[in-house]
């Protein structure tokens, strides 16, 4: 075959693959590129400025690479052959300093957002943040709003346009918390608590769920973020408060046993400190709390 | 009597049955195959007890083969698992045996594949490069190379006997705990990283001392072809980096069997530090591996270009700058553990650091080949593949490195899909090219290309096919190792083409089976007659192939870079008056020495606390027994050399 119609193939095979690539993703939900929350957003943002900083030094990088590998193949004998030039002083000046600005660049970009969306920091939104503790059990997620004393199972109900405060621990092996269409996760380990600060900007249900493996039944750790206006988060908060289900201890050992797709469940009741009970479980005792990640 | 050994541990399921058998029936059909040819002898004699690094070098490169084929049906169960799975209900797989699988896989592509193929090609090429006989210890090196194995088999073992770990190939606790995993696989994972991690040890000293001491005469340190700087680089991380790895499993197997609390989650363990220091040497290793492959291209990359290599002073400061920052890049393994801007944002920056001097190497490669000559053959090929693959893994891997864009992709698929970016695409592809250029030296003739060149392009097509979409998919939001996911989730469209890209790969697979088995088939006409079979620049190709036992008849003389094109040019012809040579004689105490650590890991995974005993005893009464033999070496008459000489060198 000749080379140019190997290239016209592998053109052909290329477009074939993004074609289907195209046909099976319509419709598809891309969290991470279009989350629905301020986090998710400058996230997104801030890993689109750094994909294109890169691109401005890889992909002359690539193209020059083509060049060099197809003009100086050995069959094209106009080009120039310089078999003992091994040496240039300016030359190599210029690709060391070419890399070492983009990383300078990246560097401050890193700093600046490492600080910025440190996910531990409060956000900027108006609003009083909603608190909301979160417990990994194996293998399901429990929701503790401690002001309003009431606790879900594998569902948070979040209200809108307000800073939402997750407070992590764990009760079970090492979780990390992802909401994908709101932002970056965090996460989940026993005897210390991790906050999450993440925030939705219109209702709808969004999924989550652990990122880090921890079991046999992680796959089913899945669990639906619903986000609802003010009013309706009120009167969500109010229905589940006449809920006469009540998490206390005994309530909470039994949930804590590992099970697999466990239903959905809503507390109307929770016993005071419960989440500083199941952290400081695993602290020995007479020690102080040793680890307060923030 | 036996621990907590009992018959309920060989019972399985029936796929769990099938790869008991596949161990079983291979094992008897090697011990079948040898005794009906009558060739135990030849294999325990020539081979076995061989500490000729050369040989070493060879059994390296086929445990590395063994070990890739049990991977890679590991990494075939996953995608077809993830492709047919759309409930809990109907995969093939239990989740336990899913996560087993996932482990082993990750597990024994690192150890007992890369590392492997890695100490394989350092010691076909490394002593020859450097103009010496051997290296610096040379039953110590057959101890390396037998403790790796040891430990290969140990992770073998776990499929006949009992079950391998199910926690991810890093194995964080707590869910690594007696707590969350009291079956035997974790302390099989321990066990056999223990002993293969105590070879690999070893061998990095051996080859450290080699390269400082046993330079042919002349060769100064800026003197040594790049291969021998990345493989010293490639060293001296072992040496800083596997400590750390042993001293952490060493703290999670006490608190598994004796109780301890390092990493618990009561009683003031911390789970946390264990993440630190498994990372700690988690991050080095990556660099371990990928510091040869670019030693590999830099070799080859000025051969097939006809030129001398681009800033040799640039590419060993560059090798070096790299060994030195890898050690200070650990957290970006973890952002999301909560350690604080400061913390998350100084290690984001040190990983970006690091591309400058990868991009710098770059560069070189290319400008090597700018006003060259340049041809094609494969290990070029692999170059190539190589070089663009790279350029995509290496921009996924700067992105990760910004903290916030971290939290975003962490223990997503494009996690997953960014490190398989550069472990295939960098250091299995370098390894790949590094094995098609030295494969005339280390067996005396060719590989056939139109094979190798098949199972590039299968190779190359199949890593995008299978990796792209695992890109998308983390984008999407889909997190890494889950054994089934909703058809609602809309994942599944990718992960069948996912696993159509695994089939291509297999394919890409089945093609170097092919074309080992054709080159083999005709050897003889695809010879290295001359010894220099891609018109070399370094000293291995001054000698014929393959190779002769005791490497030079004389030893060389260096008087500057790329010494042996030098002599070719300036048709310089060294007349040195041949002499008796001293080579060590075969061994068999790594054998024991290995096959007591064995038993004596087996002995801890299942608590037979009298063969861990008994078997350690023996390793030391080997040792103390070898230290009696005062007749190690042998001596090579100057006649037999000459003879040797004449029947091999044509040109």
């Amino acid at each position: 075959m000749k080379p140019v119609y190997k290239v016209f193939l592998g053109i052909f095979i290329a477009a074939i693959f993004v074609g289907t690539l195209i046909v099976l993703l319509k419709g598809s939900h891309f969290s991470v590129l279009f989350p629905s929350g301020s986090v998710g957003i400058a996230e997104r943002d801030l890993m689109i400025g750094a994909v294109e900083l890169m691109l401005i030094f890889i992909g002359p990088l690539a193209i020059l690479a083509i060049f060099i590998a197809y003009y100086y193949r050995a069959g094209n004998k106009k080009a120039a052959y310089k078999p003992n030039w091994e040496h240039s002083k300016l030359e190599e000046l210029v690709w060391w300093s070419i890399p070492i600005e983009i990383v300078l660049v990246l560097s401050a970009l890193t700093w600046t957002s490492a600080h910025d969306l440190d996910p531990s920091k409060a956000l900027a939104l108006s609003g009083k943040p909603e608190v909301i503790q979160v417990v990994a059990l194996e293998w399901k997620w429990l929701f503790i709003y401690p002001e309003e004393g009431v606790a879900t199972v594998n569902e948070v109900d979040i209200p809108t346009n307000r800073p939402v405060e997750f407070r992590i621990t764990s009760d079970a092996p090492m979780n990390s918390l992802w909401i994908p269409a709101l932002g970056g996760q965090m996460y989940a380990m026993t005897g210390m608590t991790t906050t999450l600060h993440l925030s939705a900007d219109t209702p709808g249900t969004y999924e989550g769920g652990s990122a880090n493996y921890s079991g046999e039944g992680f796959a089913q750790m899945k669990f639906a973020t619903h986000a609802m206006d003010e009013a309706d988060f009120q009167t969500w908060l109010r229905e589940t408060k006449q809920s006469s289900t009540l998490l206390d201890d005994t309530a909470y050992t039994a949930l804590a046993k590992p099970s697999k797709a466990e239903p959905v469940r809503y507390y109307g009741r929770v016993s005071d400190s419960l989440f500083e009970s199941i952290v400081a479980k695993f602290m020995p005792k007479n020690m102080p709390m040793m680890m307060d990640m923030h | 009597m036996f621990g907590n050994l009992t018959v309920s541990a060989f019972i399985h399921g029936p796929i769990e049955t099938g790869g008991q058998l596949a161990v079983v029936l291979g094992g008897l059909t090697v011990v079948f195959l040898l005794t009906y040819f009558k060739r135990w002898k030849w294999l325990w004699s020539e081979w076995l007890t061989s500490l000729d690094a050369k040989k070493i070098g060879v059994m390296y490169l086929i445990l590395a083969g063994l070990m890739l084929a049990r991977a890679a049906i590991d990494a075939f169960m996953m995608r077809g698992q993830q492709a047919i799975a759309t409930s809990a209900d109907n995969g093939y797989l239990s989740p336990d045996h899913f996560a087993q699988i996932f482990t082993a896989h990750g597990t024994i592509m690192i150890f007992f594949v890369a590392m492997t193929f890695m100490f394989g090609l350092i010691n076909c090429v490394v002593p020859l490069m450097l103009g010496t006989r051997d290296v610096a210890f040379p039953l110590l090196n057959s101890i390396s190379f037998w403790l790796t194995a040891a430990g290969a088999m140990l992770v073998n073992i776990s499929l006949v006997i009992g079950e391998f770990s199910a926690t991810g190939w890093l194995a964080y606790p707590p869910l690594s705990e007696l707590a969350y995993s009291p079956g035997v696989g974790v302390d099989y994972y321990i066990w056999a990283l223990q002993i293969a991690g105590l070879g690999t040890l070893l061998a990095a000293v051996n080859f450290i001392v080699t390269i400082m001491k046993e330079r042919a005469a002349g060769m100064k340190l800026m003197q040594m072809p790049i291969f021998v700087w990345t493989t010293l680089g490639s060293m001296l991380l072992i040496i800083f980096a596997f400590p750390i790895l042993t001293g952490t499993l060493g703290m999670l197997a006490l608190d598994r069997t004796l109780g301890m609390h390092f990493f618990t989650t009561d009683l003031g363990g911390n789970a946390m530090m264990y993440v630190n220091l498994i990372w700690a040497w988690g991050h080095p290793e990556v660099y371990i591996l990928i510091l040869p492959a670019f030693g590999i291209f830099s070799e080859l990359v000025p051969v097939f270009s006809k030129k001398r290599l681009f800033g040799y002073t640039s590419m060993v400061v560059a090798t070096m700058l790299i060994t030195i920052m890898s050690f200070g890049v650990w957290v970006h393994h973890f952002f999301t553990m909560g350690a604080g801007a400061n913390v998350n944002a100084f290690f984001g920056i040190a990983t970006m650091a690091i591309a400058i001097p990868t991009s710098v190497k770059i560069f070189n490669w290319l400008f090597t080949m700018f006003r060259g000559r340049i041809s094609y053959p494969t290990p070029m090929l692999w170059f190539m593949g190589f070089l663009f693959t790279f350029l995509v893994g290496g921009m996924s891997g700067i992105l990760m490195s910004v903290p916030p864009a971290d939290f975003q992709l962490h223990n997503s698929l494009f996690l997953v899909a960014h490190f398989h970016n550069m472990v295939i695409g960098g250091v299995l592809f370098g390894y790949f090219a590094g094995f098609a250029y030295w494969f005339p030296k280390i067996f005396g003739f060719a590989l056939n290309e139109r094979f190798g060149v098949y199972a590039f392009w299968l190779w190359i097509v199949g890593f995008a096919v299978a990796f792209i979409p695992l890109y998308i998919l983390g984008i999407m939001g889909m997190t890494r190792r889950l054994d089934f996911v909703d058809l609602a989730s809309g994942y599944h469209p990718l992960l069948v083409v996912a696993a159509i890209g695994a089939v291509i790969i297999s394919l890409g697979m089945a093609m170097q089976v092919v074309q080992l088995y054709v080159s083999v088939r005709d050897r003889k006409k695809h010879k290295d007659r001359t010894g220099d079979f891609w018109d070399g620049r370094t000293l291995e190709w001054s000698v014929p192939s393959p190779a002769p036992f005791y490497n030079f008849a004389t030893l060389p003389q260096v008087h500057g870079r790329d010494s042996f094109w030098m002599d070719k040019q300036e048709k310089r012809i060294h007349h040195e008056t041949i002499t008796d040579i001293h080579l060590p004689k075969n061994s068999s105490v790594a054998l024991f020495v290995a096959g007591f650590a064995l038993t004596a890991g087996f002995g801890m995974v299942w608590h037979i606390w009298w063969l861990t005993l008994v078997a350690l005893g023996g390793v030391f009464v080997t040792i103390v027994l070898r230290s009696f033999v005062e007749e190690t070496e042998y001596v090579v008459s100057a006649e037999t050399i000459k003879a040797y000489e004449a029947k091999h060198k044509t040109a």
